[in-house]
């Protein structure tokens, strides 16, 4: 035990020929928040539900807080709090009533109780018209916060969402990014969604899955280095464009153009610039555009390689991984066959 | 620390008493057993009003205890664990501390409490009758303890076994319409097709017929309504609600 609040190892799920979750490993500390990402069918929400122990892993270890999930289980679900995705919850249920009935299967002392409700219905903005309100009446938005009022409720060591702000509006996005802020540092959180712009905002670290494997883990940052091979700055310009691929290799030889769209009424144009060269190129770019004389260049920024494109690089090479041994493993089976 | 093992029953219970009433199916299912058994004794009455019978009312009346079961079994238990399924919030009460064992019993006792309050509303209709009678000897026979005493002591004893069939088929599946159905097949074999194997055996293999009478509904019946309280039918139904609910807590814990 290191301190880790969730700890994974080699943790395999199969379902007769099927892997669905195949030797995955890592783990989360105290007060941080992780990001799981991966393509429908990845492996994400199995994996979670080993966690919470609803169905058991074919082989590997499991830990949260430290203790086992596969032997300690009655302990581990005093510790975590699980958000479902499509967060199902009793629709003819008024808010207070619902989570005063998780709240005692939570056991939460009964001297403590009411306090421990005002706390997370403040924490979740569910004000006093909301409260007692029936669930089913409620918008998405609501909903959203009562799973994650309900699942924050006994202040466990270990939060899981599966997919919290999906079928959000921009505004509930944010309230919910606003909540997850206020849990980081306090407990860990694992957050499973789709929405990888949301993953960057809200995460300190992010692992995608896809094929039941771990095909990249780490910060945002370190998996910019570690998946993107190809860098780009935009420009706004006008004039002296025939020149400019011969011109941009003094800078450096790698380095390509391509214009986006027609220039428009005063001539002006925005064109990529992309090269394989992780140094940011911006100032001894921007220099020589400025020393052009036939040039005029309006605005120029340097492009950071969004989460999505580390997660297409990523899933990309695990399916170029796993396709070659399909390949002869079918070879295989034919000459065999044969 | 080792947790208690029936430590959040209780909440669960409450939970459960508070869906079942406000549950549409269950004013469906009361409405439909109070008006099929008071025409059912009305029937009767009418029966003894125009020639004398043999037996009192209130035997007659338990004879045909099957009739309700078939449907009010199904509607009280179809929705306990199929719709908990189906929505999704079975597994959101199974990542909480509670236990399969917890939420089947809460399930049964809830079903099994609201089966016994609706046998005893019965106990109106002989009550009511007898109240606007003039003769008191009619009015005793009607509301004979041992007979009424019998009857529901066995619509109890039995019910445990009914109910424990409802959830278990409540369990199965998501669809409350499959747990409706698969229920009231598994009753009308307890219940009809035990009583029809028991009759052809007793022709051809009458050892398999002695066999088959020790778990024939009708006789425990019988029994109860005699005033025969055999330990025998206690331990038949309150073994087999044992075993067809832990049946249905290992579905609960396999299939989450």
């Amino acid at each position: 035990m290191d301190g880790s609040s969730i700890e994974v190892r080699n943790l395999t799920k199969r379902y007769h020929h099927v892997t669905a979750v195949d030797d995955v490993s890592f783990k989360v500390a105290h007060g941080e928040v992780v990001g799981f990402l991966g393509p429908n069918g990845a492996g994400k929400s199995t994996t979670i539900r080993i966690l919470c122990g609803l169905i058991p892993a074919t082989s590997g270890i499991a830990r949260i807080g430290g203790l086992s999930v596969a032997t300690r289980i009655e302990e581990v679900k005093r510790l975590i709090g699980y958000m479902p995705e499509n967060n199902p919850l009793p629709e003819d249920m008024r808010v207070l009533e619902y989570l005063r009935y998780r709240a005692r299967l939570k056991e939460i002392p009964t001297k403590r109780l009411k306090t421990r409700l005002e706390e997370v219905l403040d924490l979740c903005d569910l004000n006093q018209k909301i409260r007692n309100k029936v669930i089913g009446t409620l918008s998405k938005g609501y909903r959203q916060r009562i799973g994650i009022a309900d699942a924050i409720l006994a202040e466990p060591k270990v939060i899981i969402m599966d997919e919290p702000t999906i079928g959000l509006d921009p505004h509930q996005i944010i309230a919910i990014r606003d909540l997850i802020e206020s849990f980081r540092g306090k407990m860990a959180v694992i957050i499973s969604s789709h929405m990888l712009a949301e993953v960057e905002l809200s995460c300190d670290r992010v692992i995608i899955i896809n094929q039941g494997r771990i095909v990249a883990s780490g910060t945002a940052e370190s998996l910019r280095k570690e998946f993107i091979n190809k860098y780009t700055y935009k420009a706004t310009l006008k004039g002296g464009l025939e020149n400019l691929g011969q011109l941009l290799r003094d800078i450096d030889p790698n380095m390509t153009w391509s214009p986006m769209g027609k220039p428009d009424k005063n001539g002006f144009i925005n064109i990529t610039l992309s090269t394989p060269q992780r140094e940011d190129l911006s100032e001894q770019i921007m220099a020589w555009f400025q020393r052009q004389p036939d040039m005029s260049l309006r605005s120029f920024n340097r492009v950071e390689s969004s989460l999505e494109d580390i997660f297409l690089s990523a899933t990309r090479r695990s399916w170029k991984e796993v396709l070659p041994s399909t390949k002869s493993r079918d070879n295989n089976t034919n000459q065999e066959s044969s | 620390m080792r947790p208690s093992v029936m430590k959040h029953f209780f909440s669960l219970l409450h939970h459960e008493l508070r869906a079942l009433l406000i549950a549409p199916s269950t004013y469906a299912a009361g409405v439909l057993f109070l008006v099929l058994m008071g025409w059912i004794y009305w029937k009767i009455l009418l029966q003894y009003s125009l020639e004398p019978q043999e037996g009192l009312p209130a035997s007659m009346f338990f004879q045909l205890f099957w009739l309700p079961v078939f449907f009010v079994v199904p509607l009280l238990t179809m929705k306990s664990v199929a719709e908990e399924r189906r929505t999704g919030t079975l597994e959101t009460l199974m990542t909480t501390p509670v236990t399969a064992l917890e939420v089947i019993a809460s399930k049964f006792f809830a079903a099994y409490l609201f089966y016994c309050f609706l046998w005893l509303l019965t106990l109106g209709f002989p009550w009511l009758v007898s109240l606007s009678l003039d003769s008191p000897a009619t009015g005793s026979h009607l509301m004979d303890r041992g007979a009424l005493l019998g009857g529901y002591s066995f619509v109890a004893v039995s019910g445990l076994l009914f109910i424990a069939v409802g959830i278990f088929s409540s369990s199965l599946t998501r669809s409350q319409f499959v747990a409706a159905m698969l229920s009231f097949c598994i009753l009308f074999i307890i219940i009809i097709g035990m009583r029809e194997l028991q009759e052809e055996s007793l022709a051809w293999f009458p050892w398999l017929g002695e066999i088959l009478n020790i778990v024939q509904v009708f006789k425990h019946l019988e029994d109860f309504s005699l005033g025969v309280i055999d330990t025998r039918p206690f331990f038949f139904y309150i073994c087999n609600s044992a075993m067809v609910l832990g049946l249905a807590v290992l579905i609960v814990e396999a299939k989450t």
